[in-house]
């Protein structure tokens, strides 16, 4: 999405507390976000594989969806099985359009009276006014304007969680609870946009920064920037909207079916289900994979992919993968080159070097699915 | 004693007879961030003033470094293919890029010398 740049940058609670650390701050999304702190996005990536780094994403969009039929509501825009969502668990989809394209990725949570909502930052005033437009008859839209989000990532994130709240070590990938942390009251998610174990923070805006600070006490506990979010997630093989899916992406070209429910397969009832209901069946012209160039040269967002002197694709993300210690991407190929395996070449300044598809993620997730 | 001369793509350049080693600067290295990959050019390749010589890859980004002077490559730094990382350690020293013979040295003398880049960065942030 490009930068609006004639709207002044908006700040999150944490932007005070960003400068005190001496992150190097940037515009994205229309806010002023730490792209890295002093020490640099490659510590900063393996320092959350290894330990836990908290992250601010209070850019994104906090929305509360409530009313007696919410959750079929919801499902009339998304692929996802939103009434089935037990109370208190979470689940990853999509806002489609009628082409089966992507308008955004969010996190959904049954927060028991209601449907708690994250959406990209980039793209939440045109999910707001989807939700109105669409659904806003019969389901209540607040957006949560006075929250701010934390992440805390890494192996020791439930150490470090279990030391302010007892209750959460108790809680699995993809659950929800209501926590009080330092004596803040937080919404907590299990979940996180690394691969690695962590939480989600909704925390109010007012008492975010003590709550960073506190958080940042703890010894295994250091501050992440977006730099090395963005190496982590592209690690985790897991999309970044606006590169790697958007709106002339199907959800099943994305590699996303497993968002599509079960019974949502069958019944449809969303925009664009009956371009994925045929593209499940029958396939998809292109499909999203894993590539790895050979030698040591990132190949960048757009850089084109061929096989057989033909183009075959895009890449969507690549870049420098710390924990793998190489360059890697992900982008979109004709799904007949689409398997593991499949040598192809990725034209980086003119120059075509050998590459090969591989299955994602680059990192084994460690996410706590339980015992 | 060698002079070293900046430009304002923040390459250095240190003369050394009718030779000359090039690199990028300790601000250059700072902006960029942690270096990852530095794509050095063939021995005998001729380049002109302002043209795109080598290229060097941070965690986020590609960024090209341009010669500071014509002349033609000798030399490279080839342990920066294992060890990139040096450009971030020692930008101005070990972390250096290629070597040229010069085609003309005069060219040095209309680039920045220290204290003239000095005030040049302090002018960026």
């Amino acid at each position: 999405m490009a930068e609006l740049s004639s709207q002044p940058l908006q700040r999150t609670p944490l932007y005070e507390l960003h400068r005190s650390l001496g992150a190097k701050l940037v515009p994205f999304a229309g806010y002023e976000m730490p792209v890295q702190y002093p020490q640099g996005i490659l510590a900063e990536h393996l320092h959350t594989r290894s330990k836990a780094g908290l992250f601010d994403v209070s850019h994104m969009g906090q929305v509360k969806l409530s009313g007696a039929a919410v959750a079929e509501a919801l499902e009339t825009l998304c692929p996802g099985d939103i009434r089935g969502l037990g109370a208190m668990r979470q689940r990853y989809t999509l806002f489609t359009n009628e082409a089966g394209g992507i308008l955004d990725d969010l996190m959904v949570t049954n927060a028991g009276d209601h449907l708690f909502v994250v959406v990209n930052a980039a793209c939440k005033a045109a999910d707001i006014a989807h939700l109105e437009a669409r659904i806003g008859a019969r389901a209540k839209i607040e957006v949560l304007g006075g929250r701010a989000l934390l992440a805390l990532q890494g192996p020791a994130a439930a150490a470090v969680m279990a030391r302010l709240a007892p209750e959460t070590p108790a809680m699995t990938f993809m659950t929800a609870a209501s926590a009080s942390l330092a004596g803040i009251p937080c919404f907590l998610t299990r979940s996180g946009y690394t691969g690695e174990d962590g939480f989600e923070i909704s925390v109010p805006a007012d008492r975010a920064e003590a709550l960073a600070r506190r958080l940042l006490a703890e010894p295994e506990v250091a501050p992440i920037g977006l730099g090395a979010r963005d190496s982590l997630r592209l690690e985790a093989g897991l999309c970044l909207y606006g590169h790697d899916i958007d709106t002339t992406t199907t959800v099943i070209e994305a590699d996303l079916a497993w968002a599509f429910g079960k019974r949502r397969r069958v019944e449809g009832g969303f925009p664009g289900a009956a371009v994925l209901q045929r593209q499940l069946a029958e396939g998809a012209p292109r499909k999203r994979v894993g590539i790895l160039p050979e030698g040591r040269a990132p190949a960048r967002e757009h850089t084109e992919i061929v096989a057989g002197g033909r183009r075959i694709g895009e890449v969507t993300s690549g870049g420098f993968g710390p924990s793998v210690n190489g360059p890697i991407a992900m982008g979109y190929v004709e799904t007949a080159f689409a398997a593991p395996g499949t040598a192809v070449e990725l034209v980086v300044r003119g120059t075509p070097r050998p590459a090969k598809i591989v299955k994602l993620p680059f990192v084994a997730p460690r996410y706590h699915r339980g015992a | 004693m060698a002079e070293t001369r900046y430009t304002k793509d923040h390459e250095w350049i240190r003369r050394e007879g009718d030779s000359a080693t090039v690199g990028i600067t300790d601000y250059a290295q700072n902006q960029l961030g942690d270096v990852v990959y530095v794509e050095l050019p063939a021995i005998g390749k001729k380049v002109e003033q302002g043209g795109e010589a080598a290229v060097v890859e941070s965690v986020k980004a590609a960024s090209e470094v341009y010669a500071p002077v014509s002349g033609e490559v000798t030399a490279v730094n080839d342990e920066l293919s294992g060890e990139p990382g040096k450009v971030n350690a020692e930008a101005e020293g070990a972390g250096w890029f290629f070597k040229l013979k010069l085609s003309d040295p005069q060219q040095l003398d209309a680039l920045m010398d220290e204290a003239a880049y000095k005030s040049f960065i302090a002018g960026l942030s």
